[in-house]
């Protein structure tokens, strides 16, 4: 049973791509954005995304001025060519005025803990930690404050790395899948040659090209046939895990179909286990995006707190999530699993 | 698959429009650009963007308009140039899109945005857009 007098109140946290989406997620209720800079340093790497030092700045401001507080992922792994880079990144967010910094590689986290010891520091899904020691270890060695958890745990296992964990834990509530624990794919490098946990991008846009056949749209993937979608069917992005395959003479999702998480109806039993945060993927959407998104969970979350018992995720929330989804179909994901 | 029916153009429309010359409505399109988006375009995109030949097409109005992006702003282009880039959406989600009901991604999943050639370019296109802002008053409000 639910103990009121020991209720957390998750944090809402939602993605801020650029400053109309901070705006959206500000005006909608988040509690706090995450967002990154224009670079490989963070893992929605993309033309025409994020911030640079004067609209990261402003950003701060502006959510600050709403009580929003303000996390910079720089997630990905620098290889030795970038390590100046790297840390000049972290230096550069630690001087705005950040109020975390989500970092996944080890190199990263003691530059950060020796050079800005002051500085909050989440470790991010990038670190792939699934249970309470890896934490424990995050926290000793490099004092984390917070840890995302990657999207491949079930709701149990969630509930035991909370209960042992001596940080605050953070989870995915809703959008795209990782099936691959997070850090540690080799499908796009396999690809493209370039891994989505160094450069940043699951599917670098360079190397893909949707083609309109006489068969349905195609989409490839620096040449391989990723997928190929019927008139009116519903599409997916071009990753190699939500691909269609040809195994043992039959072609389908062979790893993972184009869905997106949602775990609204897991809110009263996530704010049970005690997370500290819910966070919401798609830092490459847009404005509008953020502002059907946060307006739902907003209204859910304190839905779950006001009345836990009574919590049932409404249908028209459960639509809006829909309609903004990939392949416009939700999954529990790993959370519905069995596993404990 | 949502379908909306209170903004519906008649698709005689259509045939009759995408007989016509399409180099006035680029022409125009251009200088609605112009008004609207080039005096904000951040410096890095409006480089990458500049000289690459782009294609909107209104599927409903049976437009197919050819432009470019120069120094002085946009261009129209004869229709003949092969784009690097072709988006196409109905009136109706091209005006959502400009006006951030929409998102493109959804529209893109929903299969209601289309995107061929370039797609660094297209995502460019797109983030650069989203992140622009920009007050539309006077466009009609689809819903």
């Amino acid at each position: 049973m639910m103990n009121s007098s020991r209720v957390r109140r998750p944090e809402l946290v939602c993605p801020a791509g650029n400053p109309a989406m901070l705006k959206a997620a500000v005006e909608h209720g988040a509690d706090a954005v995450y967002l990154g800079f224009k670079d490989a340093t963070n893992a929605r790497n993309f033309n025409g995304l994020n911030f640079d030092e004067r609209s990261l700045a402003q950003a701060i401001e502006l959510a600050h001025a709403h009580g929003c507080r303000v996390f910079l992922a720089l997630n990905t792994y620098p290889q030795a060519e970038g390590w100046a880079h790297w840390t000049a990144a972290v230096d550069r967010a630690a001087a705005l005025g950040v109020d975390a910094l989500i970092l996944a590689d080890l190199g990263l986290l003691a530059h950060a803990r020796e050079r800005h010891p002051e500085l909050r520091i989440h470790l991010s899904v990038q670190g792939s930690a699934t249970n309470h020691e890896a934490l424990a270890f995050y926290h000793e060695r490099y004092g984390i404050e917070r840890a995302v958890l990657p999207r491949v745990l079930s709701l149990e296992q969630v509930a035991q790395v909370v209960r042992q964990s001596p940080v605050a834990v953070e989870v995915f509530g809703f959008g795209g899948l990782c099936v691959m624990v997070e850090g540690r794919c080799a499908l796009s490098a396999y690809a493209t040659g370039q891994s989505p946990n160094c450069h940043g991008a699951c599917s670098p846009a360079k190397f893909v090209r949707w083609d309109e056949t006489p068969q349905g749209l195609e989409a490839r993937l620096n040449g391989f046939l990723i997928d190929r979608y019927a008139p009116e069917e519903p599409a997916g992005y071009p990753t190699l895990c939500k691909g269609r395959f040809a195994v043992g003479g039959h072609t389908y999702y062979a790893i993972e179909e184009p869905t997106s998480l949602n775990t609204l109806e897991l809110l009263p039993r996530l704010i049970e286990i005690g997370v500290a945060a819910i966070k919401i993927e798609g830092r490459q959407r847009s404005a509008a995006y953020v502002a059907q998104v946060t307006r739902v969970w907003r209204e859910a979350i304190d839905a779950a707190l006001a009345a836990p018992q009574d919590f049932s995720p409404h249908p028209q929330w459960l639509a809006a999530l829909d309609r903004v989804s990939e392949g416009a179909s939700h999954t529990l994901g790993a959370y519905s699993r069995p596993w404990k | 698959m949502m379908k909306d029916d209170r903004f519906v153009i008649p698709p005689a429309l259509a045939r009759i429009v995408s007989r016509l010359p399409q180099t006035p409505p680029a022409a125009v399109l251009a200088f609605a650009l112009d008004r609207l988006l080039f005096p904000r375009l951040p410096l890095p995109e409006l480089d990458a963007l500049l000289e690459q030949p782009l294609r909107i097409e209104v599927s409903d109005l049976g437009l197919r308009l050819a432009l470019t992006l120069t120094r002085r702003g946009f261009r129209p282009l004869p229709a003949h140039v092969a784009p690097r880039l072709t988006l196409r959406a109905t009136t109706r989600d091209f005006l959502a899109l400009l006006r951030r009901e929409e998102d493109a991604d959804t529209l893109f999943f929903q299969r209601r945005l289309a995107l061929s050639g370039d797609t660094e370019l297209g995502l460019l296109v797109k983030n650069t857009l989203d992140a622009i802002e920009i007050e539309l008053p006077f466009l009609p409000r689809p819903r």
